[in-house]
């Protein structure tokens, strides 16, 4: 088995629905009951975000995201898959699911 | 045994086992990069030793064997620098299932077929796993640089180590769409041979068609109950049998209505026939290279164009705009229906396709104004279409077209 990361991918800061919170309930159940699930979250948005640079002398702290983009990391997935395909298959269900697109990486 | 029957013999061999012997070592070591390595170490040391030793009498085991003690062989050197890297690549102890071999080909191009991967390096993964080619013939064959295209094939082999794409033919629900994307490449690589085809193009770009229908050839036999591979093959065949009158000796396209047919490569038609008759006989509904090699059938089963069974080639038409209703299948109709029906009720169904950026649809257009005497918007047809990128024997042809209409 290998673990996977399932980034929420968006562009609006609008929070899920009530159809969207209960798909993703429905989701996440299964996700657990088949042993998938690792671990998941939400984030806020990248206007609450904070990048600390500690590699010099004195640790600079700016805020915001560390690159502006439209799109942006809104919450994930940690899920254990087989393979690939599995992972493909989970992450097609939970774009469903939440209504947004889907990013999978694999952890090294 | 000379020299050159020696190097005949390797090249022979490469082709027949190439796929073979990468996709035996893949699954073997669960690795892409481990058994492509070894496996060109395997025909570099054939070639060093077949002009002495003489062929071996099952070429194909002996690569195998060979193949297999280069990859140990890496794999203790790299143990020796990464004792954790040693386990994650060392032959499973799984015993080999019996008939196993055909299976490991189709794993292997499964793999190379991910839709994980980009279409570009599927094609390129494809040429060099399963086909064999090096990487500088890829890359001459796409026009890329030889480190560009290297770099490409590395990324993806690492993306496949990386994210697991599995080696193994996808489970039955995934199948079909699998399949689907399988055929997709090859008939990329198919194209971007015969389209290129001509004068003045690298040889290896134009032995990409042939490479395209030794693969499908490989697929279609993998695959035997799938009918999109047989109709593929059948399309390419019955395309391929035709190449050479495409184009003149001075390097222009010559259209399906001058061609010499007796030019056309009557083996590969029969073959491709054969093909369409079987699809037709199985009485299953066809998928749409089915369809477009049953169109290539009613050409190429005409003597002279004027003999063409217009109706059948509309009719079939009309079956693959039901599964693709696209604006491009709707434009081949209508050149078929000018045959039929006459230019004006062709051009008429033109009139409002979005298809202004495409270089055929300009060109179909320019034609039929032509037929019909309408000059002044034909040659403002052609001069559309020139202006639109598109290959030299295109250009070469559509300017004379052009050229011949009546000044203004």
């Amino acid at each position: 088995m290998a673990q996977y990361l399932l980034s929420v991918i968006t562009d609006s800061l609008d929070l899920a629905t009530p159809e969207e919170m209960a798909a993703i309930d429905v989701f996440n159940d299964r996700m657990i009951a088949d042993g998938h699930w690792v671990f998941a979250g939400g984030l806020g948005g990248p206007d609450t975000a904070t990048v600390i640079d500690n590699r010099g002398e004195r640790a600079v702290v700016t805020d915001g995201p560390f690159v502006e983009t439209k799109e942006f990391l809104i919450g994930f997935w940690i899920v254990e898959a087989a393979d690939l395909d599995a992972a493909l298959r989970l992450a097609t269900d939970g774009s469903k699911a939440c209504n947004r697109k889907v990013e999978v990486r694999p952890f090294l | 045994m000379s020299a050159t029957d020696a190097a005949d013999a390797v090249a022979r061999v490469h082709r027949a086992e190439w796929a073979r012997v990468v996709a035996t070592l893949a699954r073997r070591f669960g690795d892409l990069d481990v058994a492509e390595e070894a496996a060109a170490e395997a025909f570099a040391t054939a070639v060093e030793r077949w002009p002495a030793d003489g062929v071996p009498p099952n070429p194909g085991a002996w690569l195998t064997t060979a193949a297999h003690r280069k990859a140990i062989d890496r794999l203790r050197r790299e143990a020796k620098r990464a004792e954790k890297q040693r386990e994650a690549l060392m032959p499973s102890d799984a015993p080999e299932p019996l008939g196993a071999v055909d299976d490991d080909r189709l794993r292997l191009i499964f793999t190379c077929c991910h839709p994980a991967l980009a279409v570009e390096t599927r094609v390129a993964l494809t040429l060099r796993m399963v086909g064999g080619l090096t990487v500088s013939e890829i890359a001459s064959a796409f026009l890329v640089q030889e480190a560009a295209m290297g770099r490409r094939i590395t990324r993806a082999k690492e993306k496949i180590r990386a994210a697991r794409i599995p080696y193994r033919v996808p489970a039955s629900e995934d199948l079909p769409d699998r399949v689907a994307g399988v055929l997709t490449v090859l008939y990329l690589i198919f194209n971007e041979g015969y389209l290129a085809s001509g004068p003045g193009v690298p040889p290896v770009r134009g032995e990409l068609t042939a490479e395209a229908i030794r693969l499908t050839r490989l697929v279609r036999a993998l695959l035997p109950a799938d009918g999109e591979a047989a109709g593929l093959l059948a399309l390419m065949l019955l395309t391929e049998a035709r190449r050479t009158a495409r184009v003149s000796a001075s390097g222009e396209l010559v259209a399906l209505d001058e061609q010499d047919r007796g030019a056309w490569n009557r083996e590969l038609i029969a073959e491709g026939h054969a093909l369409v008759r079987e699809r037709l006989a199985s009485g299953r509904p066809p998928g749409r290279y089915q369809i477009l090699a049953a169109i290539n059938a009613v050409h190429t089963d005409a003597r002279d164009i004027r003999d063409t069974g217009w109706s059948q080639v509309v009719a079939l038409y009309d079956q693959l705009a039901r599964l693709d209703p696209s604006p491009i299948v709707r434009l081949n109709r209508a050149i078929a229906v000018a045959e039929l029906d006459g230019p004006e009720v062709a051009l008429a169904q033109l009139d409002g396709l979005p298809l202004t950026g495409y270089r055929p649809f300009h060109a179909a257009r320019a034609e039929l104004l032509r037929r019909v005497g309408r000059s002044e918007e034909s040659r403002a047809a052609y001069d559309a279409a020139l202006a639109l990128a598109g290959n030299a024997q295109e250009t070469a042809h559509l300017v004379r077209r052009r050229d011949q209409l009546a000044g203004p």
